[in-house]
């Protein structure tokens, strides 16, 4: 059997001091590692979001295993079904009938019609060529009171072009139909979670009398079609871009990028932002700045000097977040991430300039999987569920994608969370591997 | 329509099988993939993720690589990993992309061999095929290229369970009532494939007197075994009173060096009962609880299986209509909870989980049917004993 064996290996490869590392992409690239952090959305958590909607997927029966187990653990296989790849379609050149008659028969066998279906094709439809207009033009002929819609399930991409995600979300939007323009609506878009209520964004957008929409509040597939009446999109992750500008085509609904930070001269620059594009004015900061440096404060005072490890999957700017906790007075150790994106640029800098000393982590390289789960004996706060792991701590922040938190009151939300996380241990195990933080789950 | 399953669930798939059996081993097992089996393994197929760790990894692959048939970023990946991490021995897998461009695994283990000096294995899945498959393959090349010959005269005693994962016996302590059955009926045992035995135990497996292969994905090994070692083989999973037949044709095939099967069953008339799962463990639990009911008990196995441990009225059916079809006439169907929606509305069901298909939703459910402990269980699902 095989034992840990810590001891045996060094971090070299795996970590490196921010004032070393290089930007976007610290690490080498070369065989990867999955650690049992399951809290992130996959494509049919996503997915699931489309009220009414049904899942067909369409792989090899490897591929199948971990949607249709998301969807079983969601307790979502109603809504749900597959049609397996085999040796001989591969051979055989008979890729689009199977989809075809495959789709139909689930539709068939659905105790009703649903709206919409969700028909996710993969990585070898890619490379065989599958003439794919043809099949979903046969489906859409077969099924004239069916919305289909092409998704895809094709990590193979996730290198090149539009990644797996960015499709994913764009997609999701892609079954709005064109309806006449409401100037006083606005969505959000591309998000898993919703944007707390009492962010203020939300509140600048109710509050200058406009309805805001998001796909997490849609209880139905009527509901989910009134997002084609906005006349703007906010979206606050980049994944959601393709998914914005497509809708600007389709839909001729404008966007806008308001991303969710931690800098608060950014967080103004996006009130402001908004605030143009609603034709209204931002609100004093001000009071908001200082709630946000009175609950940072407040946690600080708490938490002291404990190290505090934070990973990419709490927010996709660790960066930025990083430096919000050290401009306040945190001790940030340890940051765990593969890379970066672009925007995070200038907090890179900032951070290189004035926490060098900052531990960067990879968390896919081979030697994490052996190297010690534990803070170098020291107890830790992590900010996220790999984090937690890595670290070995008990104390986390239990969030994913943000969590809904967004702007200052995201911050004086997640000052909270790093107080109570510091007072109240939890059960890492049984916590983090749950599949999609947030969704239904019956384990 | 075959290949579609409008509501129940997936087995886990071969590429999943050859991690599972070569977990505890000590080597590196790379899966040849973009993302995805690394996740639906260790969520999933591998309730040892998290508490023992095993160098099971992707290799990340990209389209471009794809394309242009980058084998050389593999390779170099690999190599790298080895040096940092010294395996006992590596493993290479595939999943769908590198079967479509066709990857020659075996070339790409040579490479990597011959550059670390660690012995490599190339298994050519393509997540195409059940677990059973891809364990049966990992488990056979343990055999035929790991297996050392037994010392000349050194006497044959003990027996190797073959065909243990996860995947068929979860980590709910059945693999260890099975060791303390073996036991307790007399024999040592000598190594289990591949639960809780180090690979220097497996190594060792030639000097057995017999093989208890437990599940389909032990076949393969036993063959070679048989094939190498001249070692006998039982097939069969020790359940209720079916654990007695069993433990009586190990004595004999260790005396005789015959193999036998245990998993036969002779029916009289049509089977109301109905066991839905891998072959070796429904027809071992059919027979049990056919001896217990003294009524037919039918086995629908949905995996690969030889066809010599089913009975005639057992089927293969590994869609979800051939298992509708099949269930229709079924008064009492013994199967993993995500099978309930395709029984009939009248019918029974007697929940038998089964990490394979089900995962980890019901891990805290599934019994530990080993020897006695069936009885248990059955008394609680079937009220009604043998007259």
């Amino acid at each position: 059997m095989l034992k840990p064996a810590w001891d045996q290996f060094d971090e070299s490869g795996a970590a490196v001091a921010i004032g070393q590392a290089s930007f976007p992409s610290p690490f080498a690239s070369g065989l990867e590692y999955g650690a049992p952090a399951r809290g992130s959305w996959n494509i049919v958590h996503t997915g699931m979001l489309l009220p009414e909607a049904h899942q067909i997927f369409i792989c090899a029966s490897g591929c199948l295993r971990g949607v249709v187990l998301t969807a079983a653990e969601m307790n979502a296989l109603d809504r749900f079904s597959t049609v397996a790849i085999r040796e001989n379609n591969v051979l055989d050149g008979d890729m689009e009938e199977l989809i075809i008659e495959g789709v139909t028969d689930v539709l068939h066998k659905l105790p009703k019609l649903p709206p919409a279906v969700l028909v996710y094709t993969s990585c070898i439809h890619h490379f065989m060529g599958c003439d794919l207009p043809r099949v979903y033009r046969v489906l859409r002929e077969r099924f004239p009171q069916v919305a289909f819609t092409d998704c895809y399930m094709n990590p193979i991409m996730r290198k090149s072009g539009i990644t797996p995600d960015e499709l994913d979300r764009r997609q999701l939007y892609s079954l709005l139909e064109p309806r006449p323009i409401d100037p006083k609506s606005v969505n959000i878009i591309g998000g898993d979670l919703a944007i707390d209520s009492t962010s203020e964004l939300c509140r600048l957008v109710k509050d200058a009398g406009f309805r805001l929409r998001e796909i997490t509040s849609c209880r139905s597939y009527a509901e989910y079609q009134e997002m084609a009446e906005s006349f703007l999109n906010l979206y606050t992750i980049p994944a959601a871009k393709a998914a914005v500008v497509q809708l600007e085509h389709r839909l001729g609904q404008k966007y806008l990028y308001l991303p969710q930070c931690f800098g608060y001269d950014e967080i103004d620059q996006n009130q402001r932002r908004l605030a143009e594009a609603l034709g209204t004015t931002a609100p004093d900061s001000a009071q908001a700045r200082l709630a946000a440096d009175a609950a940072l404060a407040r946690a600080r005072d708490l938490i002291g000097n404990t190290p505090i490890a934070i990973d990419y999957t709490l927010t996709f700017r660790p960066l930025s977040l990083a430096r919000l906790l050290a401009e306040h007075g945190f001790k940030v150790t340890q940051l765990f991430a593969d890379s970066f994106i672009a925007e995070e640029k200038d907090d890179f800098d900032w951070l290189q300039q004035n926490l060098p000393n900052l531990k960067l982590g990879a968390t896919t390289h081979v030697k994490r999987r052996m190297l010690p789960r534990q803070n170098g004996g020291v107890p830790c706060l992590a900010l996220g569920q790999k984090a937690a792991y890595f670290t070995g701590t008990d104390y986390f922040v239990n969030v994913v994608e943000g969590g809904g938190m967004y702007g200052y009151d995201g911050i004086r939300r997640l000052a909270g969370l790093m107080a109570e996380a510091f007072l109240a241990p939890k059960d890492v195990k049984k916590l983090i591997q749950v599949k999609g933080l947030g969704c239904d789950c019956c384990l | 329509m075959k290949q579609t399953a409008s509501i129940i669930s997936t087995y886990a798939a071969d590429v999943s099988g050859v991690c599972s059996a070569l977990y505890e081993l000590g080597g590196m097992t790379v899966i040849h993939d973009p993302s995805g089996c690394n996740s639906t393994y260790n969520t999933h197929d591998e309730p040892r993720w998290y508490d023992q760790d095993s160098m099971v990894f992707i290799s990340g692959l990209s389209e471009m690589e794809a394309i242009m048939g980058d084998d050389e970023k593999l390779i170099g990946d690999m190599v790298t990993a080895a040096q940092q991490l010294h395996p006992r021995f590596i493993a290479l897998t595939g999943s769908p992309v590198p079967m479509i461009i066709g990857t020659d695994f075996s070339a790409i283990a040579s490479v990597v061999q011959h550059r670390t000096g660690i012995p490599c294995f190339g298994f050519f899945t393509n997540g195409m095929h059940s677990y059973l498959s891809g364990a049966g393959m990992a488990f056979e090349a343990v055999a035929k290229h790991l297996v050392e010959p037994a010392a000349p005269g050194a006497p044959k005693e003990g027996v190797n369970l073959l065909g243990v994962t996860p995947l068929d016996f979860t980590v709910n302590g059945s693999v260890q009532s099975m060791r303390r059955w073996l036991g307790e009926n007399g024999f040592a045992v000598k190594s289990c494939w591949a639960m809780g035995s180090s690979l220097e135990e497996l190594t060792q497996a030639g000097s057995a007197a017999v093989n208890l292969v437990v599940s389909q994905s032990g076949w393969k090994a036993a063959q070679a075994l048989r094939e190498t070692f001249g070692t006998p083989f039982v097939v069969g999973t020790p359940i209720g009173s079916h654990a007695a037949v069993l433990a009586g044709l190990l004595r004999k095939a260790a005396q005789t060096g015959e193999c036998f099967t245990s998993v036969s069953r002779e029916m009289t008339g049509p089977a109301a009962i109905a066991v839905i799962g891998e072959g070796v463990y429904s027809a071992s639990l059919a027979g049990a609880l056919q001896q217990r009911l003294g009524k037919p008990v039918r086995v629908l196995c949905p995996l690969e299986v030889q066809p010599e441990f089913l009975a005639p009225q057992d089927a293969v059916a590994p869609d979800e209509d051939d298992l509708t079809l099949a269930l229709a006439d079924a008064a009492v169907v013994v199967a993993d909870p995500l099978y309930r929606p395709i029984c009939p509305s009248d019918s029974t069901f007697v929940p038998l989980p089964h990490e394979a298909f089900s995962g980890r939703i019901y891990r805290s459910e599934i019994p530990d049917l080993t020897d006695k402990q069936f009885d248990r269980w059955a008394s609680n699902w079937f009220k009604e004993e043998k007259k």
